[in-house]
């Protein structure tokens, strides 16, 4: 029988000749070369070779076909200096983190969105939402959170969010740029000013501030009083210490607007609180029946504090924390999907028979559905540690250059040393084999599974 | 969260109608929670389209969010710039090209290898097969450098041959994998009757195979599809003037604020493909990825 270009050749199958000879050896040879040998082939070339040539490359320097004997050096460099000025330990550290956060909570996410979403009828419109971020590109993914990043909270959606959570939290203060207008007064913005001048009952505190803009001036205010001492209060004004065309600094004088909504505090000489007042719309204030003694006056730090300048999502700090908030937006729905799957395929009579016997949710949940899940869940987790271990298009797109250092991973740091300009193929191998060596226990895994299958 | 989840549970679901609302009413917190998510999951996607159909401009002063009280500054001006942007629409079609092309190899010589190791004999048939599953973890950054000095001696570096060959290589382990439990599955009798009357394994495998395995073949064209697609790191790296989509982008990413014109909607084009494919094929996907992942 014929062997290759007999493909379109040979009639269907309906009217194929009567039974023919066994084909021989060589036929059997030739067929299995043919449907075999392009697939072997590209694998030998594109996988088994560049195995061991990368294996061999790492122990060579940088540049030409093999370049000169290293020994382990580029081993070496991924953990020596062994700190965290040595960008490739970073890249381990930042993996690591991604390892022990990501797989559990991916998985966990897509249980309780799969146990959940048994409950409501239109659980297909949810779980393709959710899915869907499985369809697009790392890379765009990558775009699309790093709009949703922006630091400025005019710009970016999360800090936008969080703006208007912390504004009704703390809101701004009412004098966000003021400065004490006397030497008198000291401090800085972030902890308060104070009136160091000691003060007993019957004394009055003058605490004028200036660098207030007139449109920064709180509404209502209106001409500054400098209160009359009275016998067993502490009496005083905040006001704006600034007359156009020039004035005494530390006197109420004529055109001198008082600052209401302003928080003062009265302490003691030991520093604690003891009174706080708010001023009025000519800037007065009055703390009532002091004992005697000696004190000092205050306006609060709340009063400064500037509006809500952004969380730095990404700046170096925060980049990893940001980048997996976004890879598990992505991954949700993956888990999500493959522990439904398990769940719908779950032996109903197990769970009801659990119910029956008067198991509450949460124990049926802990005892029964988690147990049965576990194969799914682990291969779940499983699939989460590889895919983590390679990560490589978010950190790209979605770090900011100033950043990537940062937010540096395995797969990142191998491209940066290899091709990212740095055209270190010595060190890079030897990166790529240390990727390739995590997850070689996933292999090992994967090879008894299937073993164990057959 | 879990945790919420037992009071939601209403006993005796009888199925009258007040026990329906009470249902209802018991599970609308529930509801409400699984649909407040399903919008957030929703918000970056849809803020990363409404950013694509705003003026650069825009982006410096105001979120996307403005649109809301200012439908008018919307714009397909972006839009129609890409379009007549020389460099995106090569970039699509390169992006086609190796889509298609990886898909359409990967898929052939997948199924003619995994129809080898499902129904032919040959010696240490199951080693070979152990073998290709043990590559399919092997991240790529394992072959990055050797084929890079390979491309280079071949001539094939920065072309959409190399780029795709080199696709196909690391899509082929998954493919006969998939493959292979799919077609292992065929019922053997009628290979068997198909053997003794005479058709040769050729015709075997086109006619009867190949239309027996279409829901493997379907999800791994898929899979195929969207991951050569999306991918990045081997244009990257075996490209220079062939540029993917993403590869494109990538080379305006440093100016993003003030690109962000050009950003924002050619990524969202760029993800329009895979969505399409996605909701097209939803059902081949979702089989592919749990005959990838649960075996």
């Amino acid at each position: 029988m014929s062997t290759a270009g007999g493909i379109t050749a040979e009639p269907p199958v309906e009217a194929a000749p009567p039974p023919t000879a066994e084909p021989g050896r060589l036929g059997r040879w030739l067929t299995n070369g043919v449907f075999l040998t392009p697939a072997l082939l590209l694998l030998v070339v594109w996988m088994l070779y560049p195995l061991v040539y990368t294996i061999i490359r790492s122990f060579f320097g940088q540049n030409g076909y093999l370049g000169a004997w290293v020994g382990i050096d580029n081993y070496k460099s991924l953990f020596v200096p062994f700190n965290l000025s040595n960008p490739l330990l970073v890249a381990i550290k930042n993996n690591a983190i991604w390892v022990a956060v990501v797989p559990a909570l991916v998985t966990s996410i897509g249980l309780i969105f799969a146990v959940l979403t048994e409950r409501v009828r239109w659980s297909v419109a949810f779980k393709t939402v959710v899915f869907l971020p499985m369809a697009i590109s790392a890379f765009a993914t990558g775009v699309t959170w790093r709009i949703m990043y922006q630091q400025d909270p005019n710009l970016g959606a999360l800090n936008a969010l969080s703006r208007s959570v912390s504004s009704v939290i703390h809101s701004p203060g009412v004098l966000q740029d003021a400065a004490p207008s006397s030497a008198a007064i000291t401090g800085s913005p972030q902890t308060g000013y104070v009136l160091k001048t000691p003060l007993h009952p019957g004394s009055v505190a003058h605490l004028g501030l200036t660098a207030i803009p007139p449109d920064a001036v709180p509404g209502g205010a209106k001409q500054a009083v400098d209160p009359a001492a009275k016998p067993g209060d502490i009496v005083g004004v905040v006001w704006r210490d600034f007359k156009p065309g020039g004035g005494k600094p530390g006197v109420v004088e004529s055109q001198e607007v008082g600052l209401p909504g302003v928080s003062v505090q009265l302490r003691s000489s030991a520093g604690k609180t003891v009174q706080s007042a708010t001023t009025s719309s000519d800037g007065t204030f009055d703390f009532s029946k002091v004992p005697a003694g000696s004190y000092e006056t205050a306006i609060g730090a709340s009063t400064f504090r500037k509006p809500f300048a952004g969380y730095g999502w990404l700046g170096p700090k925060l980049i990893t924390p940001s980048l997996i908030i976004a890879y598990i937006w992505i991954w949700a729905g993956f888990s999500m999907v493959v522990i439904a799957a398990g769940l719908s395929a779950m032996p109903r009579d197990v769970l009801e028979a659990a119910r029956t016997d008067g198991a509450t949710e949460w124990q049926t949940f802990r005892r029964v559905t988690v147990p049965l899940l576990l194969p799914v869940l682990s291969v779940v987790f499983i699939t989460m540690i590889i895919n983590v271990l390679k990560v490589f298009d978010l950190v790209f797109a979605l770090a900011p250059q100033s950043t990537q250092a940062d937010a540096n991973v395995i797969a990142l740091a191998m491209w940066r040393v290899a091709f990212g300009g740095q055209n270190n193929f010595g060190a890079g191998s030897a990166i790529a084999v240390f990727l390739f060596l995590l997850v070689i226990p996933v292999l090992a895994l994967n090879i008894r599974r299937f073993k164990r299958d057959v | 969260m879990a945790a919420a989840a037992p009071a939601i549970e209403v006993p005796a679901p009888r199925d009258t109608v007040a026990a329906k609302v009470l249902r209802a009413l018991a599970t609308a917190p529930l509801q409400i929670f699984l649909a407040v998510l399903g919008v957030l999951w929703l918000v970056p996607t849809f803020g990363l389209f409404i950013t694509s159909i705003l003026p650069a401009s825009a982006f410096t002063s105001k979120g996307w969010w403005q649109i809301f009280s200012h439908p008018s500054t919307a714009t397909f001006a972006n839009y129609s710039a890409l379009f007549h942007n020389s460099g995106l629409t090569k970039a699509l079609e390169t992006t086609a090209y190796i889509a298609v092309g990886n898909t359409v190899i990967v898929v052939v010589l997948g199924a003619m290898a995994a129809y080898a190791f499902a129904w032919l004999d040959f010696p240490g048939r199951d080693w070979v097969f152990i073998g290709v599953i043990g590559l399919l973890v092997v991240p790529l950054q394992m072959a990055l450098i050797p084929m890079f000095k390979l491309y280079d001696i071949f001539g094939i570096y920065d072309t959409l041959i190399g780029i795709i060959l080199f696709h196909v290589a690391f899509g082929l382990p998954f493919a006969i994998f998939l493959l292979r439990n799919f077609f292992v599955g065929i019922p053997k009798d009628i290979l068997e009757s198909a053997r003794i009357d005479g058709a040769n394994e050729f015709v075997i495998f086109l006619r009867l195979i190949m239309p027996l395995g279409l829901p493997a073949i379907a999800s791994l064209a898929i899979f195929q599809f969207l991951w050569t697609w999306n991918d990045l790191l081997v244009a990257l790296v075996f490209g220079q003037n062939v540029q993917p989509i993403t590869v494109w982008i990538a080379g305006q990413l440093r100016e993003f604020g003030t690109s962000i014109d050009i950003i924002a909607p050619a990524s969202f084009l760029s993800l329009l493909v895979p969505l399409v494919v996605f909701f097209s094929f939803q059902r081949y996907f979702v089989q592919g990825l749990l005959a990838g992942s649960v075996k």
